[in-house]
């Protein structure tokens, strides 16, 4: 049997016996099903979301707005990323700010932007903006200040324009840092929409969790969060699918 | 004369209000299709000369003539090279060697065809399509001289282009430099501090000081297959000359 045979052997075994003790051992211990459910009680609670809850419409506009505000937050953060890191002027100048933003918590702007926006996408989308752009600009800030100074010299010396230099040197020096950023980003936008949407919503899975959660109903609950994490993995597996084809000039390691 | 130096001295602003001067009052010329080194003790300013000549940054005083023109920016008249091959990771080797001729207005199949003939004359050809990660460090090199002849330059800098490579590459590398060097008839600029590499691949050496840098000793070297670095070698003579450059540069008093 190959080794990637192997590996997806034991992935199946170790989730199906997992499964198998969440559903058997929280009703052994006498644990009521509101406040850990089991994956039965999940099943048959989707079944009713569905039903009932909208659960596609919710799902999808979730969805909708993580990957709106993933696009938004990240090319924010990459154009400006860009931008300062061609001038060296503005970069020392506004580096203070920058970094007393990326380290305030960003989720907790989110009433705020609610008291100005209404209980609208707005205040979701903003927050999902705010916390996806610090990761993409600050990777790619970092990169262009790395990049080999040697082959921007061999540029400038085969008499390429300011910004052939940036088209052919460095912005594809920098795609590998960008695409990480990007990844980073791409988990932190499912906490972006799932919190603003908790705060000040009627829509979407984090308007479900807070919903299910009045109501003393875990499966709803565990549900939602499951569904948040599928759009997550999603998300990230379509960049690093794109990452690979981008990148596939660098040589990978072999374990 | 295809490089000229009159009177070239450079001076650098250091933080803290302290000028350094790396080079003070260089003179020498070199001639069209001729192959000249410059060694010297590290930091007397060879990597100062190759920038200037490259037009990266102008003297502070005197004049850096290419061709009988003035340098004073980067100019298509000179091609350059480094240790590090700079051979961007992200495309093919021929696409490497048709980086320099992109910003010249050379329309596409042209840049192709003057990419395949570089490549056939450094004895790349086949690898082509292959991304700078699959060659090995002497083949890199190899493109990186490729990259540089391509743009048809009158006269090629060389900074240690050598000094990354294993003994045994070094010496195949050196080879096939000077052959094909010879074969493009371009005049060279190398510069390097392994005296021997200095002798057996050049017409002249020049000779620096400790910094400010300045020229000790035009040494001419009368050898014969200036084009077979691995021929030279044998010759007694190159000992004799890498021995005087030695004595001149005072190494044995500086390691003690």
């Amino acid at each position: 049997m190959s080794r990637a045979n192997s590996h997806t052997l034991v992935g199946i075994v170790i989730l199906a016996l997992l499964l198998a003790v969440w559903q058997i051992l929280p009703p052994a211990m006498g644990v009521p099903k509101f406040i850990i459910p089991t994956p039965a009680d999940m099943l048959a609670e989707l079944g009713r979301m569905y039903r009932r809850e909208n659960l596609i419409a919710n799902t999808l506009s979730t969805a909708w707005y993580t990957l709106l505000g993933f696009a938004i937050g990240s090319a924010l953060g990459a154009a400006i990323g860009y931008l300062l890191g061609l001038s060296e002027f503005w970069e020392r100048v506004l580096s203070p700010y920058i970094l007393a933003l990326q380290i305030a918590p960003k989720v907790a702007f989110a009433p705020l932007f609610i008291m100005w926006f209404g209980y609208n996408a707005i205040p979701k989308l903003l927050v999902t903006v705010l916390i996806v752009f610090f990761p993409v600009l600050v990777n790619v800030l970092a990169a262009m200040k790395t990049v080999d100074r040697d082959m921007v010299n061999l540029a400038r010396a085969y008499s390429l324009t300011r910004w052939q230099i940036f088209l052919k040197v460095e912005f594809p020096s920098t795609l590998p840092n960008l695409m990480a950023g990007l990844r980073i980003a791409s988990t932190l936008a499912v906490i972006g929409v799932t919190v603003g949407e908790l705060v000040g919503g009627n829509t979407g899975l984090g308007f479900l969790i807070s919903y299910g959660g009045g109501q003393a109903n875990a499966s709803m609950v565990f549900n939602a969060i499951v569904l948040l994490t599928v759009i997550g993995i999603v998300l990230y597996s379509v960049l690093v699918w794109a990452e690979d084809r981008l990148l596939h000039y660098i040589p990978k390691k072999d374990h | 004369m295809a490089l000229e130096f009159k009177g070239v001295t450079k001076t650098f602003d250091l933080p803290g209000g302290n000028v350094l001067t790396a080079v003070k009052d260089i003179t020498f010329a070199v001639k069209e299709g001729e192959f000249v080194s410059v060694v010297g003790p590290s930091g007397c300013g060879k990597s100062t000369i190759l920038s200037m000549t490259a037009g990266l940054y102008q003297p502070t005083s005197g004049t850096v003539t290419v061709s009988g023109e003035v340098v004073t920016k980067p100019n298509p008249h000179v091609g350059f090279m480094l240790q590090k091959d700079l051979l961007l990771p992200w495309r093919t080797i021929i696409k490497n060697v048709e980086f320099g001729l992109e910003s010249r207005g050379v329309a596409k199949a042209e840049r192709r065809e003057r990419a395949l003939f570089e490549l056939e004359r450094c004895h790349l050809k086949g690898f082509e399509s292959h991304y700078p990660h699959q060659l090995s460090g002497g083949m890199r090199q190899r493109a990186a001289l490729a990259r540089t002849l391509a743009i048809d330059p009158d006269i090629i800098l060389l900074d240690e282009p050598f000094s990354a490579l294993d003994a045994q590459t070094k010496l195949l590398i050196q080879n096939s430099f000077a052959e094909t060097i010879q074969d493009a008839g371009i005049t060279t600029l190398l510069i390097t501090h392994d005296l021997s590499e200095a002798v057996i691949m050049s017409d002249r050496v020049l000779v620096l000081s400790e910094r400010p840098g300045t020229v000790m000793c035009e040494m001419p070297i009368d050898l014969p297959d200036r084009a077979h670095p691995l021929k030279r070698r044998q010759m007694p003579e190159v000992h004799q000359h890498a021995a005087e450059i030695f004595s001149l540069l005072r190494l044995d008093q500086r390691a003690a």
